[in-house]
């Protein structure tokens, strides 16, 4: 069974649901202090929290942390990489993704149910949904502003209506081309703002996020 | 050598600055006829180097600013041994 890090660091607080849902998904999960050493698992989660009270920059901190180079290595292995939220942030702060994640178009924090349009099902995150498949999710960031100039980037899900249509309305924090999460070249990377650990069981009132531990999980055991 | 630094990082040119866009309206709201209104973040950093040139732009371009989305400069002033 693949075994997860997620990984803790200071002002983390997403790491016992992100843990939960790893196992629901059937894989095997720990939470590790970010001064541990990522040895023996075959992917990593930086989960949702404001890592150094979000100072400097939302995820900056963290992103210069030592236990992100061991992460980096684990990506050129080709080993799966999510970031949820905060670790979105950190994954675009260390360069594993392209981008930056500005301050909300209103800035203040969004915490709210938005619905997603799946644009791409072939990362390793994605593999159990269908390409224009639409889910929905909770948001809870004031950064989640997404901006790049890269042309290399895989954009995995866009902020939607109900119907899936990706309109300005349906766009919650100004984000370019309303991307929600995108992804490294090779799939194996995603970093994404809304939170797939709280929409992993229907008594939180979605199951929709669990398939993006789901598929890391399969890839994983490749 | 000791050194203080006076580092500005802001916001590329035509990138939405939303604290600032606040700001402004607030000032307006008072009655000034503001144009524009930009946040940039200021750092005042006091260290020793032999090399201070080197290592504030290496302290710009490792943390202090984001080269997706930031610009910076800074005035370098010697504060004695």
């Amino acid at each position: 069974m693949p075994k997860f890090a997620v990984i803790v660091f200071p002002g983390t607080n997403c790491d016992f649901e992100t843990v939960e849902a790893i196992k629901k998904a059937g894989g095997e999960a720990e939470r590790v202090w970010y001064k541990s050493s990522l040895k023996d698992f075959d992917g990593v989660v930086l989960p949702g929290g404001f890592s150094y009270a979000d100072y400097l920059r939302a995820g900056a901190i963290s992103a210069r942390a030592e236990i992100m180079e061991e992460v980096k290595a684990l990506v050129s292995e080709g080993k799966p990489v999510l970031g949820i939220c905060n670790g979105f942030q950190i994954l675009t702060e260390s360069g594993l993704l392209p981008g930056a994640l500005r301050p909300n178009k209103v800035p203040r924090f969004l915490c709210k149910w938005v619905y997603l349009r799946v644009n791409d099902a072939q990362t390793a995150f994605t593999q159990f949904y269908k390409e224009g498949e639409v889910i929905r999710m909770p948001i809870a960031h004031a950064e989640g502003n997404y901006y790049t100039d890269s042309p290399k980037v895989r954009i995995v899900f866009q902020y939607s209506n109900e119907k899936g249509n990706v309109t300005e309305d349906a766009n919650p924090n100004g984000s370019l081309l309303n991307i929600a999460g995108v992804s490294n070249e090779k799939g194996n990377v995603l970093g994404m703002m809304p939170h797939p650990e709280r929409a992993s069981d229907k008594w939180l009132g979605s199951e929709d996020g669990l398939k993006v531990f789901k598929s890391m999980v399969e890839y994983a055991k490749r | 050598m000791k050194y203080k630094a006076k580092i500005i990082v802001r916001l590329k040119e035509g990138l939405n600055d939303p604290e600032g866009r606040v700001i402004g309206k607030a000032l307006k709201n008072l009655g000034y006829k503001i144009e524009d209104l930009k946040v940039p973040k200021y750092f005042e950093v006091v260290f020793e180097s032999d090399k201070p040139e080197k290592e504030v732009e290496e302290m710009c371009k490792r943390l202090l600013a984001n080269p997706v989305i930031h610009t910076y400069e800074y005035q370098l002033e010697p504060l004695g041994e």
